[in-house]
């Protein structure tokens, strides 16, 4: 379980780009980060990584206070979560295989267990026929499964988003999100960040909606608030 | 460590340092240099310890040499007003041929050179022997003061001055060696800075991956590692063999003077292992804390 309480972040002592957040957020759960360019979605994600720590408030993961976790052991913690960028973020000198590899490498497991999974996650996002591919021989749709299959290698119990579906058509991004769904169905916590409307109502799933920072709509299985929006 | 990832770290180390060679090579100059002028400094002060330790049981003697004019009586009377100077612990005559009978015993097989002198160029000597080392100067003062003296020679003199040159050349050289620690160690993490920006999204991604430190940091301090292992044992090539080759030029003199320096001085073998030792651990020492410099500004999501 995630709780953020009364977080918020303020850069350079001046601009608060979270406000007094107070969130909960149970294992097994799918939960979409909504809001504007500059809402704080990002900064939310970050705080959570514990890449940024919070001005003021604590985060807690599974009962612990992140921010007190010793910086050698913030790796271990990173292990927890899988990370999805909206950019890939591959590795471009690494076939598909090795960018999974190497995340599998990077933390454990003997050469026989990498042989073992990696396939095995590559055919769950469907590019077993592409293990050998390099990224750029890949479309953007591509790459990011590649992405995700790195980011569950490593059975996190939780995969966080940050608009994985931002550089993708309609068509991809649902490919996408029935990926996402599935490993959420295996009682992965998925946290995703996203601008996308249309996938935020189609899902229904949990919607946290941020506005200059501050939690300002916190809907079970909603999609967005029903009162017409955009100002 | 398992031995995949020792492959990752040093494949990763290597590939490093062939692709940012320039860089490298100036950090392994710059290694070498500072151990280069450290070892220089380390056989200057050694050899002078052992000049100083070889002559040490002359210390407490003082050599007079007697001009050739002076006859017999006024040697003997000499000798007594010796013993009654001050610090004077007791006197011992040397006659000229006694010193140069020593003489070819000392040169040995080369003695035959000394066949061909027609006269003994050797002064009669008197060996005054100090009471404390302390009352040299003062001793060697009323000494010089008598007629019939021709010069008065005093071993500590001569090593003190070698131990003035090397305390100089200790000061000098600790000087230029800190100056240059600090800059090998600059050149190291700027080495391992371009490194860690050059693969800077891979070390993000395996930030968020949470890679232990070992494969994170890992490359990074290998890299700083085999640079100052390279740059030590250049080092220690160029000192030895240098050290060596001079060692032999002046031993291949027919100087007397010359051969009988290289004959106070250590031999190569008798320092290698110590050289050996220190130039690797203060190499790696080097690229280590390169390494730690650069890894501690640069790494730190
Ligand atoms: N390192 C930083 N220093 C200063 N201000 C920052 C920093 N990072 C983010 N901000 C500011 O904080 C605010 C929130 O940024 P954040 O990236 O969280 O927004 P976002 O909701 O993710 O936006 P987008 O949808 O465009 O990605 C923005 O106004 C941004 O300018
Ligand atoms: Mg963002």
């Amino acid at each position: 379980m995630i709780e953020f309480n009364n977080v918020s972040k303020t850069y350079k002592k001046e601009f608060t780009a979270v406000k007094n957040i107070n969130l909960k957020i149970d294992k097994g759960e799918f939960i979409f980060i909504v809001g504007k360019s500059g809402a704080g979605k990002s900064t939310l994600i970050k705080l959570l990584l514990r890449e940024i720590s919070p001005s003021e408030g604590t985060i807690n993961y599974n009962g612990l206070d992140i921010n007190k976790i010793r910086k050698r052991n913030v790796a271990e913690y990173r292990r927890k979560i899988g990370f999805v960028f909206q950019d890939y973020r591959l590795l471009p000198k690494m076939t598909v295989y090795e960018n999974v590899a190497f995340a599998m490498e990077m933390i454990c497991c003997s050469a026989k267990s990498i042989r073992r999974e990696v396939p095995l996650v590559l055919s769950m996002v469907g590019l077993s026929d592409k293990a050998k591919y390099y990224p750029d021989e890949l479309s953007g749709g591509e790459q990011q499964r590649v992405a995700i299959a790195r980011a569950v290698i490593n059975k996190p119990e939780t995969i966080i988003a940050d608009e994985p579906t931002g550089n993708l058509d309609p068509e991809t991004s649902k490919e996408i999100m029935k990926i996402l769904t599935e490993i959420n169905k295996r009682g992965t916590t998925v946290i995703m960040a996203t601008h996308d409307r249309e996938i935020v109502t189609r899902y229904h799933k949990r919607v946290i909606e941020l506005k200059h920072g501050a939690v300002i709509r916190d809907i079970k299985a909603g999609g967005y608030s029903n009162e017409p929006k955009e100002d | 460590m398992n031995p995949k990832k020792i492959e990752y770290v040093f494949k990763q180390a290597l590939k490093s340092m062939w692709r940012n060679r320039m860089m490298g090579l100036a950090s392994v100059g710059s290694v070498t240099a500072v151990l280069i002028i450290l070892g220089f400094v380390l056989i200057v002060v050694l050899n002078v310890n052992n000049v100083a330790l070889v002559t040490k049981e002359t210390f407490d003697e003082i050599a007079v040499y007697l001009d050739d004019d002076v006859s017999e009586d006024q040697i003997k009377e000499m000798g007594d007003s010796f013993k009654e100077i001050d610090g004077v612990l007791g006197v011992a005559f040397q006659t000229k041929d006694y010193a140069l009978d020593k003489l070819k015993e000392d040169w040995g097989e080369d003695a035959f050179l000394l066949e061909g002198l027609r006269v003994n160029p050797l002064p009669n000597t008197y060996i005054v022997q100090l009471k404390d080392v302390g009352m040299s100067e003062q001793v060697i003062s009323k000494l010089e003061t008598f007629e019939g003296v021709e010069d008065v020679q005093y071993y500590k003199d001569a090593v003190n001055s070698l131990i003035k040159i090397a305390e100089f050349v200790k000061k000098l050289g600790a000087g230029l060696i800190i100056m240059l620690l600090l800059i090998s160690i600059f050149i190291i993490s700027n080495t391992i800075k371009i490194t860690v920006l050059n693969r800077h999204k891979e070390i993000e991604l395996m930030q968020y991956i949470g890679a232990t430190n070992g494969y994170v940091r890992g490359p990074f301090m290998i890299e700083g590692i085999l640079l100052g292992l390279i740059g030590s044992l250049v080092a220690i090539l160029i000192i030895s063999l240098g050290y060596n080759y001079i060692i032999n030029y002046l031993a291949g003199r027919y100087v007397a003077l010359l051969s009988g320096i290289s004959g106070y001085m250590v031999g190569v073998e008798m320092i290698l292992n110590d050289l050996i030792i220190i130039f690797l651990t203060i190499g790696i020492g080097i690229g280590i804390l390169g390494s730690l410099v650069s890894l501690k500004k640069f790494l730190s999501v």
